[in-house]
């Protein structure tokens, strides 16, 4: 049986974390956004102040760890092989088929995937950090002449929210998609991902 | 050389060490003990011959008191405390007690004697007052300390010189102040000297404002953090900080939004020393995970609003609403009727009409600049425009002038002249032959009042919805009990009718969140139409 290390253990670990805080920012965000309440607005917003911040640390030691691995090259957009992802994903994983794309050290997404992280990388975080921190200061930024509406700031903060929460539903059910339902789920776990031979049973 | 034989002694006395050194402490107390000395006032009033004398009246004792505070009785001249009269600089209205008109007993002139028990001075019984008189300034009102000086309606400002049966006929007698030991007991006003005018605004305990009641005469840190009586004490003067018997703080032009911050010794700063920013600046909250963000809130919200939870929080019930359309109504007998409430309140008095209390009140919540506009006499008012506002607060989120404050909004019906369509000045008290409390005739009352006012008045009579806005700013909570975030970062929550700005948790953009529910929701259809597929497809 062919297996691959291809998460160490700090991506690991900045993976789960970043689940975790994540998770915690889309429930406390959306009281705080007024959708429902939970733990109340004043809990919810002191929770959502602290992982955010969290959040950034836990990035900064992330930016650095992918300049340092050179693993940022993971995440460079290809276009290559991307037809036969989409074409495994609408037609040959109800046949059986196997996933078209083989998992390797230097390839740890297929290109779809890579696409996927990419945006929310680029996108959706930024977006969020952003406005976030806006949102938090844009007081001081008042004081200091930047008048900015605060419902503008809420609205690209939210939008950035809803695509977050649209990438979290389809990573949730593209990671039961693997050689088993739980393969992709145990490699982030483990760091071991599944081999060819393993796949073939 | 004491030192050493201290030593000396307590090496060979261990067990007397302390009761030695407690001898030598007596021993040097007893040697710079000096004479007692009243130490809250460099006077002892007691002690003056002038006042170990007996008055007859007022006037007479204030003579006294001003043959040595020369210049009392023309600095108390320049208040409005005294005149009763207020021309606002900003918008010209002439107000004042004697001026304005509101929506609990409504008028002043025609009823100057009644009124006048809560005016600084002897004798104003009618509009001929002098109000150049020295004589007629009334110390005690505000300086007495014995709690017994008291001014009673119908007296025009005396109080009374013998025993008097008030309401006459009533058999209950008011005893007759004692005007020398009232003299030689003064001092510093008193929450209970301003407050037995202030806390009995409209005629009743805690009937006008909700934020001041008798509750406060002794309060605990519960009902007001600052007055408590067993802690920091306050006055009222503690925060309204007078000189030459101006006392500042203003209902007509009021500190909407505090822009010069905490007082600084020696800084010239003729900015209102009542307001919360006056000692606490603009960034109050401190020491606390939440007080960045708390402070964050200053530019926008009233310390009142978050800090005085409720309304009447003292145990006093504070008048909501006063319906006058109602008034009139007699026993079959042809007796004014009064009606209480299940705890003893008055909710119908023939005099007055309908009344609703409360305690407790949830305030409403307005943007307010300090910019106030009267309803005066005169002014044109319509029926069917709705109510009539006895004040108009100004303030909007964008004028850069305003925070969100908390208020009393008390409504009611009152007389108006629907032909003229102006308010009126009914004459109420009196025991004559026009007064509404006494013949119950609108017409004549009115007639009376509106002729001491110089106002026309066409004897025809209606009512009109009223409302009056009363800024809070009294019976300030314990942190603990400050309005917590989740009240107002809520939808239907205390500022929902809020305009102007965004307060998450209750705004939210529409057409964002239908798209947004329905990306998250058609991702997780896709994904399960998606799952579903591949289950029913599975290979055993």
């Amino acid at each position: 049986m062919e297996r691959i290390y291809i998460f160490t253990r700090f991506e690991r670990f900045w993976h789960w974390t970043q689940a975790l805080l994540v998770i915690g920012m889309m429930i406390t965000g959306f009281e705080i956004h007024g959708t429902y309440t939970l733990l109340g607005f004043v809990k919810a917003h002191q929770i959502h102040t602290v992982a955010a911040w969290a959040l950034i640390i836990l990035w900064m030691f992330a930016i650095f760890w992918h300049f340092i691995t050179g693993e940022w090259r993971q995440y460079i957009p290809t276009m290559r092989n991307v037809d036969v992802v989409i074409r495994h994903y609408v037609w040959g994983i109800f046949q059986g088929e196997p996933h078209p794309f083989k998992v390797t050290r230097k390839q740890k997404h297929n290109p779809l995937q890579a696409q996927a992280y990419l945006m929310v990388k680029v996108l959706i975080n930024p977006l969020l950090w952003i406005s976030g921190l806006i949102y938090l200061y844009y007081n001081e930024l008042a004081s200091m002449g930047h008048n900015l509406d605060l419902a503008s700031i809420a609205l690209a903060h939210t939008i950035g929210a809803f695509m977050m929460l649209a990438f979290f539903i389809a990573h949730v059910y593209l990671i039961t998609t693997g050689d088993t339902v739980g393969a992709h789920l145990k490699a982030m776990i483990t760091g071991w991902e599944h081999g060819e031979e393993e796949s073939a049973k | 050389m004491k030192s050493r034989l201290f030593k000396r002694l307590a090496q060979f006395w261990p067990g007397g060490r302390s009761l030695l050194a407690a001898l030598l402490l007596a021993g040097n107390a007893y040697a710079s003990e000096l004479p007692a000395v009243k130490m809250d006032s460099t006077a002892d009033h007691s002690k003056f011959k002038e006042l170990q004398q007996s008055f007859s009246s007022g006037p007479e004792l204030t003579k006294v008191c001003l043959s040595c505070h020369t210049e009392a009785a023309r600095q108390v001249h320049r208040t409005k405390h005294w005149t009763w009269d207020f021309l606002n600089p900003e918008n010209q209205q002439r107000l004042g007690k004697k001026n304005v008109i509101n929506n609990f007993c409504i008028s002043i002139p025609s009823n100057y004697a009644f009124c006048t028990s809560c005016h600084v001075g002897y004798g104003w019984k009618d509009a001929n007052f002098d109000f150049k008189s020295e004589e007629n300034v009334d110390c005690l009102a505000c300086h007495d300390t014995t709690g017994a000086y008291r001014k009673l309606p119908g007296m025009a400002g005396h109080p009374p010189y013998k025993d008097t049966e008030i309401p006459p006929g009533s058999g209950k007698f008011a005893k007759a102040v004692d005007l020398s030991k009232a003299a030689q007991k003064v001092g510093k006003t008193s929450r209970d000297t301003c407050g037995a005018c202030h806390f009995f605004g409209g005629g009743g305990d805690g009937v006008k404002h909700g934020d001041m009641d008798s509750s406060l005469a002794s309060p605990d840190k519960e009902l007001d953090v600052h007055m408590d009586a067993t802690g920091l004490d306050f006055t009222c003067g503690t925060c309204h900080k007078t000189s030459s018997h101006d006392v500042p703080g203003s209902r007509y032009t009021p500190v909407g939004k505090d822009k010069d911050g905490a007082h600084m010794r020696g800084k010239e700063d003729k900015s209102n020393p009542a307001t919360c920013q006056s000692c606490h600046g603009f960034t109050p909250h401190k020491s606390d995970a939440l007080a960045a963000k708390l402070n964050d809130h200053t530019d926008k919200i009233a310390c009142q609003t978050c800090h005085i939870p409720a309304i009447a929080r003292g145990g006093v019930a504070t008048k909501m609403t006063w319906d006058w359309s109602t008034a009139g109504q007699l026993s079959p007998e042809g007796k004014p009727i009064i009606k209480k409430d299940e705890k003893g309140r008055v909710i119908y008095d023939s005099k007055k009409g309908d009344f609703t209390l409360g305690e407790n009140v949830t305030p409403e919540y307005a943007w307010f600049n300090g910019k106030v506009t009267y309803t005066l006499l005169g002014d044109k008012i319509e029926k069917s425009e709705g109510v009539t506002h006895i004040n108009k607060m100004g303030g909007s989120a964008a004028d850069g002038q305003s925070l969100i404050w908390p208020m009393k909004v008390f409504r009611g019906s009152q007389p108006y002249d629907p032909v003229h369509k102006t308010l009126v000045t009914p004459h109420t008290a009196g025991n004559d032959d026009t007064a509404y409390w006494k013949n119950f005739g609108w017409e004549k009352a009115i007639d009376t009042g509106m002729k001491v006012s110089g106002a026309d008045f066409s004897g025809k009579v209606d009512f009109i919805k009223t409302d009056m806005s009363w800024p809070i700013t009294h019976m300030v909570a314990p942190k603990e009990k400050a309005v917590a975030c989740n009240e107002c970062h809520a939808k239907g929550g205390r500022l929902d009718k809020i305009e102007g700005v965004y307060i998450p948790g209750r705004d939210a953009n529409s057409l964002l969140n239908l798209l947004g529910w329905l990306a998250a929701g058609g991702t997780l259809a896709g994904v399960s139409l998606h799952g579903l597929i591949r289950f029913l497809r599975r290979k055993h």
